[in-house]
This record gives C-alpha cells, sequence and structure tokens, in this order.
C-alpha cells in the first residue's frame, strides 16, 4: 500500500496535526518507507492467531468502591495556557 | 581512593554507610562534574543543584541521627519523561518545554522515599521515540568515548551521564531498546525490567504495552540495589504487577553451574558483523567458564517484531500523544484563530519531525478500513514472537545475544533514512513484544568503542539476569572501562 500526498493531510487532519507543505512531501516519502517495512509482516500466515494486547495478560485488579483521590485543581490550573474561574480557556467554539 | 565520582553505586553507598563520605561530599563533586562536563555533552536538560544540596544536607543530618534508610543521601538522576513535581520534565519536547510536573511519578516517589538525592533531569529522544538521542528538542547528547558519535537512544542522556561519571545511578525506560542499546553504546549496565514489574503511574506514555521503566548504572549489582527500590505493585498503575520483590542483591553471587544459556540461531546467522560475533565468543566463554552450558534455541518470528513494533508503538503513541492539545498543559501556539487551529498548530509547531511521523503511522494503522491489515495482524504476530521466547526459555534459563548490530554509529549518520534507524532495534524490540526483561552489559571493546552483550529472562526473572552479569563481572574487567578525556 502506498500513500497519496493527499492521504497525509487526510490523516494529519484526523490526528489534529498541522503540517506545512514541504513538511507534507518529505513526509510522504518518509512514511511510504516506513510502510514499506510494516508490510513485511503480510508475510506471515497468522490465520487463526489470537491478537496478543498485553505480553503478560495480566488481570484488571478492582478496589473498593471510595475516594482515593483529593481535588487539587487549582495546583492543576496553574500550569494551563489559559485558565480563568476554574475553566480552561480555549477561543470560541459557539457563537 | 580514587575520586568520588569514579565510585559505582554500591561502592558509594559503601563508604556513606561507613561514613568515610557524607551525601553533601557525593552530592557536591557530581555536581561539580556535572558543571564541567554536561556543556560537552548535554546529557542534563535540567540541573537542580539547589534542591540536590538541600536534601543532601537533610540526608546528613538523618545519617547523623541514625535514621534514613541504608539508600540516605545517594544520588540518581532522573531521565526526563519521569514526572517530577515542582521540576521541569520535557520528555526531550518542545510541546512540554514549559511544563513543571504537578507531582512525581511514582519512581521518583520510591527512590525519594528511600533517600535518594536527585541531581536533575536527563536529556532523551523526544517523547523516548528515537535510538540516537538527535530527536531532542535540546540537542544532541554526545557518546563520552567519542563526541562524534552517538550515545543511542532513547534514554541516551541517562547512559552518557553513567559513562561520564555525572550520575552513578541513572532511570530509564525501555519501549523497544531504549535503555539496552544505550547502555551498549556507553559502556554501561542497564536492565529493563518485566512489562508490569515497574509502575509506570506518572511515566510519560509513549506505547503503554511496551513501555517499562528501568536503570543504568557501572554494574549489575548497582541495578540490583536501584531495582530493589524502583520494583513492586502501584495501585495507581492497572497493569503494575501484584508480584512479590526479591532482595536482587541476594542472589548476585548464585553459582552459573548448571545454568542453560540458550542463544537464538537468529541472532547469529551471517548478517552478524564478524567483530561483534568475536566479542560475544569471548563473553560466552566466560560464561562457560563459569559453568553455564549453551544451547541453540529459535526465535523463528524475531526478525517480524521490527515491522509489528512499528505498527503497535505509533498506533498506542498517536492516541496516548493526544493529550497534548495545547489546553490543558505545555505549549500552546500564539493567537489561535479557532479551537481547530488551536490544535493543529500547537501540536505542528510542538513535536518534532519523528514524533509526527509517529502520530502518522498510528493515526493511518487505526484509521477506518486499515485495522485488520495493521493494528490486528501486528498484535497476532505479537502473540507469535511471544509464544517464541516462552518456548525457548523452556529450555534454558537465559537467552543471549548482541545488544546492537554495530557500536555507537556517528551523529547524523542515519538520521536521514528513518527505517535505517529502526533497524538500530532489531535485537532488542522483540524482547518488549514479549514483556520479558532483558539487559546489557559490557562486552569487549571493538576499535576502542563499547558493545554490549544481551540477557533476556523469564518474566519476572530480573534475579537470574543480574545473577549471570554479577557474576561475569567478577572475573572481567570490561564494565571498569571508562572513556579517555572527560
Amino acid at each position: 500500500m502506498s500513500l497519496t500526498s493527499d492521504d497525509v493531510k487526510r490523516v494529519a487532519k484526523l490526528a489534529r496535526l498541522g503540517l506545512t507543505e514541504a513538511e507534507t512531501t518529505e513526509t510522504l516519502t518518509q512514511l511510504n518507507s516506513i510502510l514499506g517495512l510494516v508490510d513485511q509482516m503480510q508475510q506471515i500466515d497468522t490465520n487463526g492467531v489470537a491478537p496478543l494486547a498485553h505480553p503478560l495478560e495480566l488481570k484488571q485488579t478492582l478496589r473498593a468502591d471510595a475516594v482515593t483521590e483529593t481535588n487539587q485543581r487549582d495546583k492543576f490550573q496553574a500550569i494551563a495556557p489559559q485558565a480563568d474561574q476554574g475553566l480552561y480557556l480555549v477561543p470560541r467554539v459557539v457563537e | 581512593m580514587s575520586h568520588i565520582t569514579d565510585l559505582s553505586f554500591s561502592e558509594l553507598k559503601k563508604a556513606l554507610n561507613d561514613r568515610t563520605l557524607s551525601s553533601v561530599e557525593i552530592t557536591s563533586a557530581f555536581l561539580d562534574r556535572i558543571d564541567a562536563l554536561n556543556p560537552t555533552l548535554n546529557a542534563f536538560i535540567t540541573i537542580t543543584r539547589d534542591e540536590a544540596m538541600q536534601a543532601a544536607n537533610d540526608a546528613d543530618t538523618l545519617i547523623s541521627q541514625g535514621a534514613g534508610t541504608p539508600y540516605t543521601g545517594l544520588p540518581i538522576a532522573h531521565k526526563d519523561l519521569f514526572c517530577t513535581d515542582g521540576t521541569l520534565t520535557t520528555c526531550g519536547s518542545k510541546i512540554l518545554s514549559n511544563f513543571v510536573a504537578p507531582y512525581d511519578a511514582q519512581v521518583v516517589s520510591q527512590c525519594k522515599n528511600a533517600g535518594l538525592v536527585s541531581l536533575g533531569k536527563l536529556n532523551m529522544d523526544e517523547f523516548a521515540m528515537g535510538s540516537s538521542n538527535e530527536n531532542s528538542y535540546y540537542g544532541p547528547v554526545k557518546n563520552p568515548w567519542d563526541t562524534t558519535r552517538v550515545p543511542g537512544g532513547s534514554s541516551g542522556g541517562s547512559a552518557a551521564a553513567v559513562a561520564a561519571n555525572l550520575t552513578p545511578l541513572a532511570t530509564a525506560t525501555d519501549t523497544g531498546g531504549s535503555i539496552r542499546q544505550p547502555a551498549a553504546f556507553t559502556g554501561t549496565s542497564g536492565l529493563k525490567p518485566t512489562y508490569g514489574r515497574v509502575s509506570r503511574f506518572g511515566m510519560i506514555a509513549y506505547a503503554s504495552s511496551l513501555d517499562q521503566g528501568g536503570l543504568i548504572a557501572q554494574t549489575a549489582e548497582d541495578i540490583a540495589h536501584g531495582l530493589g527500590l524502583i520494583a513492586g505493585h502501584d495501585s495507581r498503575d492497572s497493569t503494575s504487577a501484584d508480584q512479590p520483590v526479591p532482595d536482587y542483591t541476594q542472589t548476585l553471587n548464585d553459582s552459573l553451574k548448571g545454568k542453560v544459556i540458550g542463544i537464538p540461531k537468529e541472532f547469529f546467522d551471517d548478517r552478524l558483523d564478524s567483530a561483534m560475533r568475536q566479542a560475544m565468543n569471548e563473553v560466552l566463554d566466560v560464561l562457560k567458564s563459569l559453568g553455564a552450558t549453551t544451547t541453540e534455541v529459535s526465535l523463528e518470528h524475531v526478525a517480524e517484531a521490527i515491522p509489528a513494533y512499528y505498527v503497535i508503538a505509533p498506533a498506542e503513541a498517536s492516541s496516548n500523544l493526544s493529550r497534548f492539545d495545547g489546553v490543558r498543559f505545555g505549549y500552546r501556539a500564539d493567537s489561535p484563530t479557532d479551537l481547530m487551529d488551536l490544535y493543529e498548530r500547537s501540536r505542528g509547531e510542538g513535536f518534532g519531525s519523528e514524533v509526527k511521523r509517529r502520530i502518522l503511522i498510528g493515526t493511518y494503522a487505526l484509521s477506518e478500513g486499515y485495522y485488520d491489515a495493521y493494528y490486528k495482524k501486528a498484535q497476532q504476530i505479537r502473540r507469535l514472537i511471544r509464544d517464541d521466547f516462552n518456548r525457548a526459555l523452556g529450555t534454558c534459563d537465559l537467552l543471549f545475544g548482541p545488544t546492537t548490530p554495530s557500536t555507537a554509529f556517528v551523529i547524523g549518520e542515519k538520521t536521514a533514512d528513518p527505517v535505517a534507524m529502526y533497524l538500530e532495534d532489531i535485537y532488542t524490540v522483540a524482547t518488549n513484544m514479549a514483556g520479558l526483561p532483558g539487559g546489557s552489559f559490557q562486552a569487549p571493546l571493538i576499535n576502542g568503542l563499547p558493545t554490549g552483550y544481551q540477557l533476556t529472562g523469564r518474566a519476572f526473572g530480573e534475579s537470574m539476569i543480574l545473577n549471570a552479569a554479577h557474576q561475569v563481572q567478577t572475573v572481567t574487567d570490561w564494565h571498569t572501562l571508562r572513556p579517555e578525556g572527560v
């Protein structure tokens, strides 16, 4: 499978990643070379093999349903680019 | 007595316990050496001199009262991927260039609780994506053995700092070889523990099913001390294993008689460089002289580990790195016109090119219509790889091989070709896919540059890896060699 420049732009949009024209061109070549490497996977017969998501297939543990976190909103918002009265500020979304 | 900064973590521990040195003496000696050499090596992004001297003073007070732990007052430095409350935590990225973490990673808390003194934060490839430390927004780290060469990556700062005696112990992380490969390139010892052995809480995530925190130091014994401090269950990391933590120092001197070392034939095929083969055979001869026997094993699917890794890791990264959006913390682009512009430009300007490539590959692999061909296929191959390892480790105690295909390469040599860089991790990636512990330890130099051999163990079998490496270190001097001129 080989990507086109439109594919790169579509994927960059999905990833919310701003790319310049020059970056798109350079990235296209590199992504196709990486996908060439990745496509070596297709030589392996994996019929009937169950996917493995975690190496040790650990079980999820349960804990008592009790409050364990304290509210640290002020501390966390102190490092925000823009916060006011407990809210994170972004450009207007709804007119 | 040799200079303070020449001493290993274990030797410093003895000196502190015997009260021949104070924490203030030790800490200031390392800080002075960092000040002298960091402008050349660029191993540290942040040096926390004031906090370190304060902690050293406090440690000396505790020691004088007979309080503290056996580790109180010993220095460490943290890879800049571990969150440190109140200290800049950049992960090697511009997007976190203003991020003062509001909490400590579990590993950082454990080190603090043990009384360790943190000297600062270590340089790394951005978001741990790289094998040369050239992908850091804060500039490349130089290899202390030859400053025209890379120290490896992504834990290049950790490895270079230990190799140059800027710290006796460093935390590091390994997703596809990021502890073992830089350890091999810098003549240090490095251990990636079993997946789940060390908490990932507060460790900035790259690929969550592969990431594991570990250590780089001068010797296996040093790592045995350090691992005892950072291993263990943490309820804040749901993938952390609830397994007892043994005293890794107690088994270092066990005999290797009767131990079986598996030699994966795929690691020793005719593609292996002849000088590297000779270095590996020298190490094997030492292991045999200590009573171990060898047997050939096969890891049939190991060659597919790299292609499958470059689906799984970017896929997980594309999801993990979506949190860096310019809204809650980190870098935000100037004067965004709307919300989409804020996201796209903050991320576009904040991430470096390798991180962007991996986000794009991961987003593509997970996008509609491609899931079965990429992510599912890679996970199926992951099972085949894991089964290969389990089968091989059913017939032997440890697997042995080279850590890297060659010695450290020259800065700039592989930057134009991402795929050539990815193949650097050909011997290390499969271990992460299988979730097993792996260590890299000093092998003979080749043309004056360090090499490493790799030991891979069964799940939670760190003790045996450290035991074997320590036994080799008791009868060889490869781990005592230090770069000249730094």
